[in-house]
């Protein structure tokens, strides 16, 4: 953005005021005038986007085929190949191995006892770092077979253990290929962009069309949710290998094979466990969504449980959930650690050199044969588990015995001062006027090209007859964005200048960001019930993190000599933040607004459950009746509003490191 | 006799930018001022230099004269826009793929700046690499990787990881590995200057002892004319892409072909690049142990001085050729540094 003259400024502000205002009486105009089209687009001149797309479907998987090979045939291989593996790793973690079938079920081998599979993480915990990390995966364990989470946790770590290899795995080979065809990394660019900005339910519907409904669905969607950034963290990674090693590569007379396999892939080993790790965690991230097209375990309990709004039992198998992503967390980042880490091998039979791993295995036997005689050993016994459901019942109830006037107080506020008005205007902007002041924004921010995406992307979201539900989603997510940043941004700010501050601040930040986004939707519901309140509550909560990292990044980032300059011309410490740290951290700020609005798009649709009525909604309301058409169009005009925010802060952000000399 | 020529380019050219090859194409020989008003940057233009057998053939030039670019040329790493390379008489932009692989793997070893050695295998793994993708039998690699590894002084550390070694030695893995194939053509890319000076110096001394058990053909890059005065047998000095002037040390001393060459030489102490035969009275004898003529003025100095009249020199062969006074070795020392 260049530098506004004062009369180009007066009429950005007029242009502003002038929205407002129309959007604040824009219902009682368009009445006056007879002209209701204006904010109500007319349903008579919708294209049935979503009809086409559901024919479309229809004819994929009932009619579709190359050759004699038909489309479903592709889609029944593709989980026949899926299920057999995860066949396997559930039958050891959780169901045994079990002939025939109903009455005359015969289990042939029981499952791998909580003892063992404890012992193992313990194990592994002590081999990647230390017994500090092995004496808290334990307890993490433990905690689940305490706790009465065992079972389901099992299924559920049994679906991580098969989506994390053939996501890491895949998005490793996509990577690869992506890193030799620049052509193909372009081509992969924009659909990465896309996938990783459609809401995950948009996806799930057509998934469930053509897997139907069940665990392997619910593998397949985790896959696609979850590989993204480890192609992208691929590509990047190998691009940054030292371009000697790559030289030194070809000089010792490398084929390609063995350049890829033998030099890059080992030298970028250490980034490329970060995107393992990053696969590791949008799996967990998506065991709860995933329930919903037939996942078992944790994420169905706390599915179900928040289904019949039963705190207690919601509250538990969340926490089981959080505690699982914290030990597999854990664990898979120290491993990494230690794959980067010089490790001498210490010579001896197998035995002395795997002793952990005997260990392991004898207990295995042991328990199997014991267990035989004493279902402890397989089993942990049921009458020795604790429940702490009856607690947070309580605690609730409590709360909203005694505080019930507090509460709504809070929310009745919100809701009249903050909520109610946004709602209003945005829903009162005639649709046209909205487009043609997206097309300015774009075209002032980012030039023609900009102003031509935003501008037809609006004018879509405008004819497939979505306009006021988008709007209502603006206004969730503007909301919640709006009030992240006032409490983000300061505390970012704060965490940068002060060191102690900054350790709890980071300490609270990780803990929100380890917990899986419904999780956040439990305690909310238990204190203000359902509604728009509640769901920004949430959004706020999960979409927080980036608007405190990044503003604290920025302010960190500021160069060192800027500040001196400043400390030496006498500016007080309020002064030094007001006039340089904050104008200087103001790109990287509104990078992390960026991705909190990002986030919060992506939360709008798992608030669904507590009944806004948004883009969300009609997702959501697609997945139960299986609806592809307006499942995908749905998402895919939240995509829209996700890509015409992300370019539009993009380019203002841009606009302001090229006016700070920061870029050119 | 003259040794025999190793390694040449005639003609080298490397340009970048949109449409290179078919710009130099159209202007076979194109100016400095033709380049810029393509849009196109000459990184390497119209290099042309012979590398004799057994030599040491430094290329020296600051950093983006092309130096880099010239030898990642000449090893093929970057495909030159125009000219050819010539290895034993074989044009090696003409060779395969494959040639290509077969070419590197037995023939050309590189030593690189940062080292360059793989984060995941242990100093002896490393110094093995260029075997094991040839797939050499593990316990031939294993010997022949050992042996270099005690030629650079690194036995006892084979089984630690590069990031357990200080920079001198990881440059010492980085040496051992591209010698383990018994290569040719050694090229060396400003291997010393990650180094600190001392190190620099003690590594220096190293590549000189090397070679003179090795006799390989090197084409080692530096932007330190001390380093190259030091080691090199010749230099080429590189300056916006262009090879400026091919000569000896002593050479580039006494008659450097432009300014910027003189400008270069101005800041090196005379008497560590004149050799004692630019400066003996020839013809005449003296009593004493002969001085050999390509001997360093600073190496010999103090033993000219400190003596009490002139000394012998003598030639390759241990002929005595000439003498060498006190007064010819002060004029380098403390004079105007011209040779008298």
């Amino acid at each position: 953005m260049k530098t506004m003259p004062r009369t180009g400024m007066l009429i950005a502000i007029g242009l502003i005021l002038a929205t407002i205002l129309l959007g604040y009486f824009g219902r009682d105009l368009s009445k006056a005038l007879d002209a209701r089209w204006l904010v109500k687009f007319p349903s008579a001149w919708v294209i049935p986007f979503k009809t086409h797309i559901s024919a479309a479907m229809s004819w994929l998987v009932e009619e579709a085929a190359i050759g004699p090979l038909a489309f479903t045939d592709i889609t029944r291989a593709i989980a026949w190949l899926i299920e057999q593996p995860y066949q396997l790793v559930l039958s050891l973690l959780a169901t045994g191995f079990i002939t025939g079938q109903g009455p005359e079920a015969q289990v042939v081998l029981p499952a791998i006892s909580w003892i063992v599979v404890t012992t193992a993480v313990v194990a592994l915990g002590q081999y990647c770092r230390d017994w500090a990390l092995a004496a808290l995966v334990g307890g993490c364990f433990l905690y689940l077979a305490i706790f009465g989470q065992w079972d389901s946790a099992m299924v559920t770590l049994a679906s991580v253990l098969i989506a994390v290899p053939i996501g890491a795995g895949g998005g490793l080979l996509v990577g690869i290929w992506a890193y030799r065809h620049p052509l193909g990394e372009k081509i992969l660019s924009p659909i990465l962009d896309l996938m990783q900005t459609i809401p995950i339910f948009a996806y799930l519907v057509p998934i469930l069309f053509m897997f139907g409904f069940g665990p392997i669905s619910a593998l397949v969607a985790t896959i696609i949710y979850a590989t993204p950034p480890m192609i992208r963290i691929t590509t990047m990674a190998l691009k940054a290998v030292d371009p000697e090693i790559l030289d030194f590569g070809r000089m010792a007379g490398t084929t390609d094979r063995q350049l890829m396999w033998r030099v890059l892939v080992p030298s970028a080993s250490h980034s490329l466990m970060v995107g393992v790790n990053q696969v590791i965690m949008l799996t967990l991230n998506m065991v709860i969504i995933a329930s919903m097209i037939g996942a078992g375990g944790l994420g169905f309990d706390v599915l179900a449980a928040l289904r019949r709004l039963d705190i207690g039992a919601g509250f538990e198998a969340g926490i089981a959930i959080v505690v699982l992503a914290i030990a597999v967390d854990r664990l898979s980042q120290a491993f990494a650690e230690r794959m980067g880490q010089v490790h001498h091998v210490n010579p001896g039979s197998w035995i002395t050199r795997h002793k952990r791993s005997a260990m392991v295995l004898v207990l295995l036997v042991l328990t199997w044969v014991l267990g035989q005689f004493s279902p402890l050993l397989l089993a942990y016994p049921e009458s020795q588990t604790i429940t702490t459901g009856a607690f947070w019942d309580n605690a609730v109830k409590y709360l909203n015995v005694n505080y019930f006037d507090t509460f709504e107080a809070i929310k009745v506020f919100f809701l009249h001062w903050f909520l109610l008005p946004i709602k209003k205007t945005l829903l009162g902007i005639p649709w046209p006027w909205a487009i043609a002041m997206l097309t300015l924004l774009g075209w002032r921010a980012g030039g023609w090209r900009l102003a031509l995406m935003c501008g037809v992307m609006s004018g879509l979201i405008v004819v497939t007859g979505l306009w006021s539900k988008a709007m209502v989603t603006v206004y969730l997510c503007g909301a919640s964005v709006i009030l992240a940043t006032i409490i983000g941004v300061p505390l970012g700010v704060l965490a940068a200048l002060n060191r102690r501050a900054g350790v709890a601040i980071n300490l609270f930040i990780d803990t929100l960001q380890t917990l899986p986004s419904f999780v956040y939707l439990i305690p909310v519901v238990m204190l203000f019930r359902v509604g728009d309140f509640t769901a920004m509550i949430a959004i706020v909560l999960y979409a927080l993190a980036p608007a405190v990292r990044y503003a604290a990044h920025g302010v960190r980032s500021v160069s060192h000599e800027l500040i001196e300059a400043g400390q030496v011309s006498g500016c007080t410490r309020w002064q030094l933040l007001r006039h340089v740290r904050l104008p200087m951290a103001l790109p990287e700020i509104l990078l992390g607004i960026n991705q909190t609005i990002m986030l919060a798009l992506s939360m709008l649709v798992i608030t669904a459950l507590v009944g806004t009525r948004d883009l969300g909604q009609e997702v959501y309301i697609a997945l139960t009746k299986a609806d592809t058409g307006r499942g995908l169009v749905a998402g895919l005009a939240i995509a829209f509003i996700a890509i015409i925010a992300d370019r539009l802060v993009n380019a203002g952000a841009k606009g302001a490191r090229i006016r700070f000399g920061l870029e050119s | 006799m003259t040794p025999k020529t190793k390694l040449s380019c005639r003609n080298v050219w490397k340009l970048y930018g949109a449409n290179a090859d078919g710009f130099l194409s159209q202007t076979p020989s194109p100016t400095a001022d033709d380049i810029s008003r393509a849009g196109i940057i000459g990184a390497v233009r119209d290099a042309s230099i012979d590398i004799a057998e057994g030599e040491i053939f430094i290329i020296m030039g600051l950093s983006g004269s092309g130096k880099s670019t010239l030898v990642r040329c000449l090893s093929r790493l970057i495909e030159p826009t125009g000219g050819e390379v010539l290895f034993d008489g074989v044009d090696l932009l003409r060779a395969s793929e494959k040639e290509m692989i077969e070419i590197r793997r037995h023939k050309m070893g590189m030593v690189f700046q940062h080292f360059a050695l793989l984060p995941h295998l242990t100093v002896l793994q490393n110094v093995m690499f260029p075997l094991t993708i040839q797939a050499t039998p593990k316990a031939e690699a294993e010997a022949k990787a050992r042996d270099v590894v005690e030629l650079v002084g690194l036995n006892g550390r084979e089984d630690y990881y590069p990031r357990e070694l200080s920079g001198g030695q990881q440059q010492r893995v980085g040496i051992a590995r591209s010698l383990v194939t018994e290569p040719d053509l050694w090229f060396l890319d400003e291997p010393f200057s990650a180094l600190d000076p001392l190190i620099r110096r003690e590594m220096q001394d190293e590549f000189l002892r090397l070679q003179a058990r090795l006799h390989k053909t090197i084409v080692f890059i530096t932007h330190d004319f001390e380093e190259a005065v030091r080691l090199a047998d010749r230099i080429a000095i590189m300056k916006d892409g262009e090879v400026i002037q091919v000569a000896t040390p002593e050479e580039l001393v006494i008659n450097p072909a432009t300014g910027y060459v003189a400008e270069f030489t101005k800041h090196i102490p005379r008497s560590k690049v004149l050799t004692v035969g630019g400066l003996m009275t020839k013809g005449d004898t003296a009593e004493g142990e002969p001085i050999p003529v390509n001997t360093r003025v600073s190496d010999i100095a103090e033993r000219v001085i400190s003596a009490d009249g002139p000394l012998p020199v003598s030639d390759q062969n241990g002929l005595v050729v000439g003498t060498i006074d006190r007064k010819a070795i002060a004029h380098v020392l403390f004079g105007s540094g011209e040779p008298s």
